[in-house]
């Protein structure tokens, strides 16, 4: 390695290397400046100077790395599991399904997604795999009807988790928005303490519009944490950055592939240093 | 944001000389707002480097007349020239837009059109819509059929969606390879008369070395009209690897840009076209099979700007 002295074109580097992890160029440039305020003009190594930052990025992402528990003593525990279009949400079931069941726990799965052709059969899918109950209804079907149907066979069979599937929707759809709610709704009625948790399923892919993602779902239905899908790509997913000191709220697990094995902790050490192409 | 970037652009600007030419110093801290404008808007970063330096010559030495003021000016350069970036030719005299770039449907009857793309980006919806849109409006006689073995659900989902936009499916052979599939198709497709085949296709990662030779040979056994990537408007600046791999491994024809009702500004779409040089076809504007819409290169760049 050649050490190299930190100047304004070395931190503008390491600037570039965060806007393209998808830290956004604010959080990019503040993490930049910092580092630079700490080293400037000091010879450093390149490799050094990176685990610096990455460490930096690891100190704001620690709080967030919580795991889901599912010992609310709530029987069922309800997991709602909500977020845009296509981000994962439904396999991000059918993982957590398998990785409850090798915890000891029952799982129940509910079909909410009764809009988008075939939901429900990707969904019966996911239980044959895991051996997870499914409750559905038809297409077409009333969401919020459906969870509360699940909610009372959960209770009726003991089952420990419920995790409830809905189907994708854009954040600036007022109308999908207020259906969610409802869904919410007809939930707390059943529990006052349910849904136990809010998940919201993000795509690693996305850029900056996760924030307004983030934003909107929280304020609607309450979101309690976060689940990061499509990391085994070439996304960063370094918005989570903004995220984290924007909203602080827990990220529980992030998806890399699409078996049901391929959900994991979500690691901040490693994770921030993926941000910054290094290995390990 | 667009109004937010003029009055920056003003603030910026504005204080100069109303009459002479702008100079690079002028023109350089107003440049460091349209990057931060553009990177927000989840432009790659190498293509907004790219675009500024090309805009950044071009506002270097104009003269500002006198009726109008240089932020506005400098607003208009990067106007036009993200309209330019973005495959739009300039509006006629007159002023109407160019017509989009349509699809290509020459060849030997039934000509094949492949989709292709990420995981979740919206390929399946996308195939029925434009399998629809053929049919009720240009009237060809369309076919489709789902080589994805791969996600639950996934051929049952395209075969429901063929009856909601009354376009025939293939029928499903359980345990059939894509390959297979795609011969098939283009098989029935002869023998029934049909004009197009669309090959919706597992989602895949660029990088996934097996799924990529697997879409690649389904390419070679079809020689399809129109390889069209579906992309969600919301990626970030993964959209350059993700189009250019794709693009190298596939050689794509179209790129079909998803989810653009929703909020985001959508540098993708600028992203995906500078680097395989491939135009934007069309946009899904929504989950229904009629949430479809041309491409204009003007609304977009007023997206990207946050008009
Ligand atoms: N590579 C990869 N693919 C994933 C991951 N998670 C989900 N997918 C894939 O992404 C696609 C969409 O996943 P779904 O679970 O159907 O997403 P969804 O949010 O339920 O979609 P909608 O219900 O249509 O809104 C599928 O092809 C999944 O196999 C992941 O972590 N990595
Ligand atoms: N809001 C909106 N949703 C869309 C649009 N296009 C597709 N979707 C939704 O996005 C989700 C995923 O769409 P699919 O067509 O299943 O995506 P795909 O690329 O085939 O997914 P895989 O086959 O799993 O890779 C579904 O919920 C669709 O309804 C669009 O233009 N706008
Ligand atoms: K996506
Ligand atoms: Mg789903
Ligand atoms: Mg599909």
């Amino acid at each position: 390695f050649t050490k190299r002295k930190l100047d304004a074109a070395a931190v503008e580097e390491l600037e570039d290397l965060l806007v393209m992890a998808d830290l956004g160029p604010a959080t990019a440039a503040k993490l930049a400046a910092a580092i630079s305020k700490e080293r400037f003009d000091k010879e450093v190594d390149p490799d050094e100077i990176r685990g610096a930052l990455a460490d930096e990025v690891a100190a704001i992402l620690e709080p967030v790395a919580k795991p889901l528990t599912t010992d609310s003593g709530a029987k069922p525990h309800v997991v709602l599991v909500a977020g845009v279009n296509g981000s994962g949400k439904t396999t991000t079931i059918g993982k957590f399904a398998k990785h409850l069941q090798a915890e000891g726990k029952t799982v129940m799965l509910a079909a909410g997604d009764t809009f988008r052709a075939a939901a429900i059969e990707q969904l019966k899918v996911w239980g044959d795999r895991t051996g997870a109950t499914v409750v559905a209804k038809e297409q077409g079907a009333d969401a919020a009807g459906l969870a509360f149907d699940a909610i009372e066979r959960a209770r009726r069979e003991g089952v420990d988790v419920l995790l409830i599937d809905t189907a994708g929707r854009l954040h600036n759809k007022s109308g999908l928005m207020e259906e969610l709610k409802k869904i919410v709704r007809v939930i707390r009625k059943m529990d006052e303490t349910a849904p136990h948790d809010v998940l919201l399923v993000l795509d690693a892919t996305t850029g900056q519009n996760a924030i307004a993602q983030v934003e909107t779902f929280k304020e609607m239905v309450n979101v309690t944490g976060l689940v990061v899908t499509k990391l085994d790509g070439t996304a960063k997913g370094g918005v989570l950055v903004a995220l984290a000191e924007r909203f602080a709220l827990p990220v529980h697990a992030i998806g890399v592939g699409e078996q049901a094995d391929d959900l994991r902790p979500f690691a901040a050490r490693d994770f921030a240093r993926g941000l910054m192409g290094l290995e390990d | 944001m667009f109004d937010s970037l003029s009055d920056k652009l003003g603030s910026v600007l504005d204080g100069l000389r109303r009459r002479g030419a702008l100079k690079e110093s002028d023109v350089d801290q107003a440049m460091r707002d349209v990057r931060l404008a553009l990177l927000e808007a989840d432009v790659a970063l190498p293509v907004v480097r790219d675009f500024i330096a090309q805009v950044k010559e071009r506002a270097v030495g104009q003269e500002v007349l006198k009726s109008v003021t240089p932020g506005q000016m400098v607003v208009k350069i990067v106007h036009d020239g993200l309209v330019e970036m973005l495959g739009g030719a300039a509006p006629s005299e007159d002023g109407t837009p160019p017509a989009p770039e349509g699809l290509n449907l020459l060849g030997e009857p039934p000509v094949a059109f492949l989709m292709v793309g990420l995981q979740g980006s919206g390929k399946t919806t996308s195939t029925a819509k434009i399998a629809r849109r053929l049919q009720q409006r240009d009237k060809k006689k369309v076919l489709m059929a789902s080589l994805d073995v791969y996600r639950p659900a996934a051929q049952e989902q395209l075969k429901i969606l063929g009856e909601q936009a009354e376009v025939s499916t293939l029928p499903i052979v359980a345990g059939q390879q894509p390959v297979d599939i795609a011969k098939r198709a283009m098989q029935a497709g002869r023998f029934g008369g049909y004009d197009v085949v669309m090959l919706d296709t597992a989602g895949r990662l660029h990088v996934d070395e097996g799924l990529m030779a697997e879409v690649a040979a389904v390419k070679t056994a079809t020689n399809p009209s129109e390889v069209m990537l579906v992309a969600d408007a919301m990626t970030g600046q993964d959209a350059v690897n993700v189009a250019d791999s794709f693009n190298k491994r596939v050689g794509l024809t179209g790129i079909m840009l998803t989810r653009v009702d929703g909020d985001a500004r959508g540098g993708a779409a600028l992203s995906m076209r500078a680097v395989t040089q491939c135009p934007i076809k069309l946009l899904g504007v929504g989950e229904k099979l009629d949430e479809l819409e041309e491409f204009h290169a003007d609304r977009i760049a007023g997206r990207i700007l946050g008009m």
